[in-house]
């Protein structure tokens, strides 16, 4: 819980932080216009499956791809209509509130340039902004800030601000950055106990039976080892509260009037490999979870909410199928979710590939129609104003065959 | 030995030191045993720099100023409250007492003093874990720290048991046990832990002014944890006689010395007079060197050499040790005279030391410096560090009895749960500079099974790689 809700003075920051700044920057060329736009990127690591997300359920093939696991208009609970053929996971109702009144966006059959499936490498694309894997130090929404004038030293704290123990490496880099983290750290996700029961059941028995009895497991491993297995419904509450609460926080700083304008923040638990439960299990919790965190930014920015986009990506999506335990495995492309009074909302944007076997990525995963980047760089460029140049060599280096998406914006 | 160099170089650092570094096992995989002597024969080994530290008279004497300031302050308060209260009711009685008292001083915010000086001590020697290369001499301190321990929970041990283990463990962790022994049973923070600094001789000349008399509570332990072991050779005569012979060894009293107040003194007064009987030995009474007789022969007898030598196998090899080993330990010790570094050698050239299967579970505070040693951090801020010490059941310098923390793993198995949230903590404040796939190599890989391997590489993230590193078997146990 959030236990201090007064907006942290500069001091503070920095005493929680550990991390020194020594300029501003600011979006000038925006602020011209009269306008004072802030964007924050939520980073959802683990890949999030975009089909189970924002399900085409107008798509003839969709059910007999998903079966009993498919989001329907007439399912228990029943997925949300967006358009005549996309429908949003019901533990979003926020998204699809705003959807409804155009502030959301959703960009469907996204991926970026990273066509391999391991998290880490994934994730560094995503954050770095670099069209291959590597060493990154730096990530793009930090060199986009480098790229706006510095503002005055008298300024104020406009920089950069991240939530979480470690800024994610999408806004780590040359430009300070501030970084907030929350007085209490969620606990071990179910995932990590899952992962790490496994591994002690197949290395060390002492130490799995004792997490396992810890864990309240001890029965469920009787009844059929991992195949029975169900991930804990307990902890729900603790994800949604640290979630809001991050969320939250990022955009009580974001709305001041002297507060950084670019912020960023990463949630995991996304890699639901086993029982993914999208519309009442574990994904439906964190889905639940995030719509939640969507919510506590639209409320905390007050009247900063029409100057406002949020940014939600994730590394890569899930296989079209899903797997021999209820679950899906890595992927390719997979959904970006935009939120914020700022944008023209109200619309699916999808190049969409369809679902036939022939049609899938490597006959397995959701075909990759529209570059993340693409996405990233049209917000940068027309809510913050960078320019396209820059965006496609300092920002996004080698992109420059990605145009910036147009029209994301009310104001273009 | 079956193990490749770099497997023996990553147990030698999991088993006798605080876990790898970066480079750790490859700078030491050449001679992995020569390397864990080599850091016994450093100059200045277990010491480490006291700039900014206090001495433990200087400590007690400042949280003694300190706490008679707080008192002072809250009486003044008291009054002025009364004075208040009394008002206009009873101005007779406010012109009596003169001017009304001053405004008390408000309490400092944040820890008091005792806490502070607790909280440096614990950084200084979390930071020399930290920057150990191997680790085998900071281990050593913190198995004789917590063989001879005291409790900060206890009186006015606080501000000065860290002083108490760079005065007198870090000081003597090389050396001959006999005189780790004399330096620990005169210090003021065992003298006041086990209540020895109160203990009065019957018949000594305070003893005869005040109805206060002898406490055998120093004297039992001294025979049954520090020295002979629990159901050796003593009696209930010899802790009593024991406890007369050091009757007078005590603390300073702060009223009676500003200037000494705190630190140890032999007061004659309190002294039980006469010759006394211990094991089978009588000691005529020659004051202050009666004790250290008794100690002395305590830390020659063979039932001392034995308890140490199981105690260090326990501790750093097996929970039921090797017999062989426990015998090669303790003939050493008898051989060179308790010398300490002598039997450490001797601990990690035998070769059972190493062949033991990796069982042990880590205690709570090698475990999470182990951490932190893995991912290169050296945090600022040890708040975490001594929070998971806390949450693990291994509060630092806060055992819960005189025994010490427990020594075999079963009692530790229980905080698996706990480490796992530590670990993901640790994970996400400490890591966020770190590939996990790197740690791995440079911690772990020599040790791990595929399945480790596996897991680490395939999580979905790099905190949750690096935690589920952290409670790998081949980290948790060694």
């Amino acid at each position: 819980m959030l236990a201090n809700p007064h907006a942290a003075t500069r001091r503070e920051l920095l005493i929680a932080s550990g991390t020194l700044f020594a300029w501003a920057y600011l979006p000038k060329l925006a602020r011209a216009e009269g306008r004072d736009p802030r964007l924050l990127v939520i980073v959802l690591r683990g890949a999030l499956d975009g089909l189970a997300a924002v399900a085409p359920v107008g798509d003839p093939d969709w059910v007999a791809l998903r079966g009993d696991h498919a989001l329907t208009l007439g399912g228990k609970p029943a997925a949300l209509p967006l358009d005549s053929f996309f429908a949003l996971n019901p533990a979003m109702p926020n998204l699809h509130r705003l959807y409804k009144s155009g502030a959301a966006t959703i960009v469907h059959a996204a991926a970026t340039p990273y066509r391999e499936r391991s998290h880490f490498d994934g994730q560094d694309v995503l954050e770095s902004g670099l069209a291959k894997p590597g060493a990154a130090d730096s990530g793009w929404l930090n060199r986009a800030l480098v790229s706006l004038q510095p503002a005055d030293r008298a300024g104020g704290s406009r920089d950069a601000f991240a939530i979480g123990p470690i800024a994610p490496l999408v806004v780590r880099g040359p430009a300070p950055v501030l970084s907030w983290t929350p007085r209490r750290l969620p606990p071990a996700s179910d995932d990590t106990v899952m992962r790490l029961i496994e591994l002690y059941r197949h290395t060390d028995p002492v130490l799995a039976r004792v997490l396992e009895e810890r864990m309240g497991l001890a029965s469920m491993a009787r009844a059929g080892g991992m195949d029975g297995e169900q991930p804990r419904p307990v902890g729900a509450g603790q994800v949604r509260a640290y979630f809001a609460e991050s969320a939250g926080t990022a955009a009580k700083f974001l709305a001041r009037a002297n507060g950084p304008r670019i912020g960023a923040l990463a949630f995991d638990g996304w890699d639901t490999h086993a029982a993914e439960g999208a519309t009442n299990g574990r994904l439906a919790t964190l889905l639940g979870a995030l719509d939640g965190a969507i919510a506590a930014i639209e409320a905390e920015m007050k009247e900063a909410w029409p100057e406002t986009v949020v940014a939600v990506v994730t590394e890569f999506g899930r296989t079209a199928r899903i797997n021999g335990t209820d679950g899906t495995d890595h992927g390719t492309a997979t959904v970006a979710l935009l939120a914020g009074g700022a944008l023209k909302g109200g619309r699916v944007i999808a190049d969409w590939p369809g679902l036939k076997p022939s049609k899938l990525h490597e006959g397995r995963d959701l075909k990759p129609t529209t570059d993340v980047r693409a996405v990233l760089k049209g917000l940068l460029n027309d809510h913050l104003r960078v320019d396209a140049s820059v965006l496609a060599s300092k920002v996004f280096p080698d992109s420059a065959a990605v145009k910036p998406m147009a029209g994301l914006l009310q104001q273009a | 030995m079956a193990l490749d160099p770099k497997a023996e170089a990553a147990l030698a650092l999991h088993r006798f030191g605080l876990g790898p570094r970066a480079g750790s096992i490859a700078a030491i995989a050449s001679d992995p045993r020569g390397a864990l002597i080599a850091e016994l024969d450093r100059a200045g080994a277990g010491r480490i720099g006291t700039a900014d530290l206090l001495t433990s008279g200087v400590a007690a004497r400042a949280a003694f100023a300190y706490q008679q300031a707080q008192r002072e302050a809250r009486q003044a308060e008291r009054a002025a409250q009364q004075a208040n209260a009394a008002g206009a009711g009873a101005p007779e009685m406010k012109a009596q007492s003169g001017a009304p008292p001053p405004a008390a001083p408000r309490p400092a915010a944040g820890p008091g003093l005792p806490q502070q000086i607790y909280l440096a001590e614990a950084k200084a020697r979390i930071d020399a874990a930290l920057a150990a290369d191997i680790g085998f001499v900071e281990r050593l301190v913190w198995f004789w720290s917590n063989h001879f321990c005291v409790s900060a929970d206890k009186g006015n041990v606080r501000q000065i048991c860290g002083a108490y283990e760079r005065e007198v463990i870090r000081a003597n962790v090389l050396g001959r046990f006999g005189d780790l022994l004399l330096a620990v049973e005169s210090h003021p923070a065992m003298l006041i832990y086990l209540d020895n600094a109160r203990s009065i001789g019957p018949a000594s000349i305070a003893g005869l002014r005040q109805r206060r008399g002898l406490n055998e509570n120093l004297a039992r332990e001294i025979l049954e944890l520090h020295t002979l072991g629990v159901r050796t050779v003593y009696t209930q005569d010899d802790v009593t006689r024991f406890a007369n012979v050091i009757t007078g060894w005590t603390v300073v009293p702060f009223r009676q010395d500003p200037v000494r107040g705190g630190e140890f003194e032999f007061n004659p007064r309190m002294h039980e007079p006469g010759a006394q009987t211990v094991i089978g030995k009588s000691y005529p009474d020659a004051g202050l060197e009666q004790g250290r007789a008794v100690l002395a022969a305590l830390a020659r007898h063979p039932a001392t050499a034995r308890h140490v030598a199981s105690k260090l196998a326990r501790h750093f090899v097996a929970d039921e040790p090797p017999p062989a080993l426990v015998e090669r330990l303790a003939k050493r010790f008898i051989a060179t005279q308790g010398d300490l570094k002598e039997t450490a050698k001797a601990l990690v050239s035998a070769p059972e030391a190493w062949e033991a299967p990796r069982a042990k579970l880590k205690r709570p505070g090698e475990w999470a410096v182990g951490a932190l040693r893995a991912v290169g951090a050296t945090p600022a801020d040890i708040g975490p560090v001594m929070q998971a010490h806390n949450l693990l059941g291994e509060p630092l310098w806060r055992p819960a009895a005189p025994k010490g923390f427990a020594d075999e793993s079963a009692p530790w198995l229980d905080g698996l749960a706990q480490r796992l949230d530590i670990a993901n903590q640790f994970a996400r404040r400490f890591g966020a500079e770190a590939d996990p796939r790197e740690v791995f190599e440079e911690a772990l890989a020599p040790l791990a099974s595929d399945e480790t391997r596996q897991t680490i590489t395939r999580a979905e993230s790099r905190p949750q790689a690096l935690a589920l590193l952290f409670m790998a078997p081949e980290f948790q146990r060694r």
